[in-house]
């Protein structure tokens, strides 16, 4: 086999099943336990003040 | 030692002026030798600029605005960054609306400069690296600062990535009206533009993620994970595209590292991931924060966003080869890249869905604030735009709409609706609170900008439907005889009254964009118009409300 047909035969099937097996961790690394009360606070720590000091720029 | 640092920047100036000056002279080119004397003068006022200077740190501080101290925000490259950003947008959408008109009356062509051929690109430039581009810079200086509460890392570097981004612009327009172009869909500019562009990206690179290290907040925010994700993946993608070798070093002319349907596929791969990590995961950025600051409200679910990052980031970059249907391409390269996109409709609608959420319970801000209203607008065309363009990636689909206008069609609504409303609603929401202002200049402008905009999309968008549509089957009409029926230069000659509506729909489009002009520039001078605020109650009269009192005796019917 030369090279590409190297590559190819990894890409097809060791590494197809790498990238499913990460790309559906990730996706469910957000339903673990905990996680909810972290990504609410996560979510409202955009809208605390702004400023590093004084000047706040809310209206 | 002050003295001796500004002769040392003096020399350094004055080597680069003559070396551009030796090249200017020397040049195989026009365009090049433009170029050079681009640089040459760029170079001799730097060397002006450092002899002026006593004490080069002061002045530089001076001039560049360099923060002092670590206790507020470095918003000063997102101040230049906001005013570049509207001033491209003018120049794009002006460059649009001529070439829309030149393909509706072809006696506008001037050539050798001002020619369809080479304004296109400039216009697509213009409005996705210039426009987009500085938008993007900017607002990513802003958002990753506010959400890692902290102040910008390497305040110079971030000084260069503004300037030297503008250089590559100017660099870019300039080479396209002088016909230097290596011909790549989205890459146009030569080798050497390439070369000074990978030096400003790193740069942005570092000066973002330097920023991130600095956090004080525990958490990435994940407005920043997509725009980290638009800086890396871009350098890979530009890096890539654009290997080639130049054929001599005084000259602009360059060759691909790639031939055939390799190359085809490598500007493809390159292509379809600039409308993904350049026009869409970036703007999602700035939806992410921009449209919950907005609102006053955190975003819908903040798992959903984390699993919208990782969808794109995952489906996106195999999407290129619907762009290659029925040619050389493999099929099985086809097919893939049809499934790919097709997936794509999902994240794609979970991140719409996500951002339009945001406002569930305030919906009422719709009505009353038009900068909500505006990115509202904005996340239906990101739905309308992600929704066509699976569709139209479906090989039957394609054979139809491969190569016509229903392509630039889509291609409008996702830029025009998609990135040009999210970022005039980025512009609405930064011009106050970079200049200390209480509100915009005119919230009755704003709204005005909003309608002018959404009127331009449905002409250009209706039009170009119709005529793509038109396009296609007339292309593929076979007689009886087995002989096509129409010739090109009569389909053209059938679309002439679609593309005058186009071009109308872009002016209209460009009208909202100078109103906009107009009320950033009265925002900044201190201004604020006398105006009927937006969405209030009509006048009320407590006389009225009230209920009728019946007479207690029933009069007799007549």
């Amino acid at each position: 086999m030369n090279l590409y047909d190297q590559f190819r035969h990894f890409a097809d099937s060791y590494g197809l099943v790498a990238l499913l097996v990460l790309f559906l961790g990730l996706c469910l690394w957000v339903f673990r336990p905990g996680a909810k009360q972290q990504n609410r606070e996560v979510a409202r720590s955009i809208l605390k003040d702004e400023e590093i000091e004084g000047r706040g720029d809310d209206q | 030692m002050q003295a001796e640092a500004a002769l040392g920047r003096v020399g350094l100036w004055f080597g680069v002026l003559i070396i551009s000056l030796i090249l200017a002279a020397t040049a195989r080119d026009t365009g090049f030798a433009a170029h050079a004397t681009i640089i040459a003068i760029v170079a001799f006022v730097l060397m002006w600029m450092s002899a002026a200077r006593f004490d080069p740190m002061k002045k530089a501080q001076g001039f560049f605005r360099m923060p002092e101290g670590l206790s507020r925000y470095d918003d000063d490259p997102v101040r230049w960054g906001v005013l570049a950003t509207m001033f491209w947008a003018i120049v794009g959408l002006l460059a649009g609306v001529f070439i829309a008109s030149q393909l509706a009356f072809p006696q506008l062509n001037f050539q050798p400069y001002f020619n369809f051929g080479r304004v296109r690109p400039l216009h697509t430039s213009a409005v996705i690296f210039a426009f987009g581009g500085n938008i993007l810079i900017a607002s990513s200086f802003y958002v990753v600062q506010r959400t890692c509460r902290a102040q910008l890392a390497f305040p110079s570097l971030a000084r260069f990535v503004f300037w030297g981004y503008q250089l590559f612009i100017v660099l870019a327009a300039s080479g396209y009206l002088f016909g230097v172009t290596q011909s790549r869909e989205y890459a146009e500019p030569e080798w050497y533009v390439d070369l000074w562009l990978t030096i400003v990206w790193v740069a942005y690179l570092i000066v973002f993620v330097g920023t991130l290290a600095r956090r004080t907040e525990p958490h990435i925010y994940v407005a920043n994970w997509f725009y980290l994700s638009f800086i890396i993946t871009i350098a890979m993608l530009h890096i890539i595209n654009n290997l080639a070798v130049p054929v001599a070093l005084n000259g602009s002319l360059s060759f691909s590292a790639f031939a055939g349907v390799q190359d085809a596929l490598t500007q493809w791969w390159y292509g379809h991931n600039a409308v993904a990590f350049f026009l869409t995961v970036p703007f999602l950025a700035m939806m992410y924060y921009f449209v919950p600051k907005q609102a006053e409200r955190p975003v819908y679910s903040y798992r959903l966003s984390i699993i919208h990052f990782w969808s794109l980031i995952f489906l996106y970059i195999w999407a290129g080869p619907h762009h290659l249907h029925y040619t050389a391409l493999p099929d099985w390269a086809q097919t893939l890249g049809m499934v790919f996109s097709v997936i794509l409709w999902m994240p794609s609608w979970g991140g719409m869905i996500n951002g339009l959420m945001t406002l569930n319970g305030a919906w009422d801000k719709v009505r009353a604030d038009p900068i909500i209203r505006m990115m509202v607008m904005a996340l239906a065309f990101y739905g309308m735009a992600t929704f066509e363009g699976p569709m139209l990636s479906i090989k039957a689909v394609n054979s139809l709409s491969h190569y016509t206008d229903w392509t630039i069609g889509h291609v409008h609504s996702g830029a025009l609706g998609w990135n040009g409303l999210i970022s005039f609603a980025a512009v609405y929401f930064l011009v106050p609170r970079l200049w200390g202002r209480e509100r915009m200049y005119s919230l009755r402008m704003i709204n005005w900008h909003f309608w002018l905009a959404t009127l331009g999309i449905v002409f250009y968008a209706a039009s170009m439907w119709v005529a793509g549509i038109t396009q296609g089957l007339m292309w593929r009409e076979y007689g009886l005889d087995g002989y096509l029926v129409n010739s090109f230069a009569e389909t053209v000659a059938a679309l002439h009254e679609l593309y005058i509506i186009r071009a109308v729909g872009g002016v209209m489009y460009l009208s909202g964009a100078l109103i906009m002009g107009y009320n950033v520039w009265m925002t900044i001078a201190g201004k604020l118009r006398e105006e009927a605020p937006m969405g209030a109650m009509p006048d009320y009269d407590p006389d009225k409300d009230r209920p009728i009192v019946r007479p207690a005796t029933p009069e007799p019917a007549e």
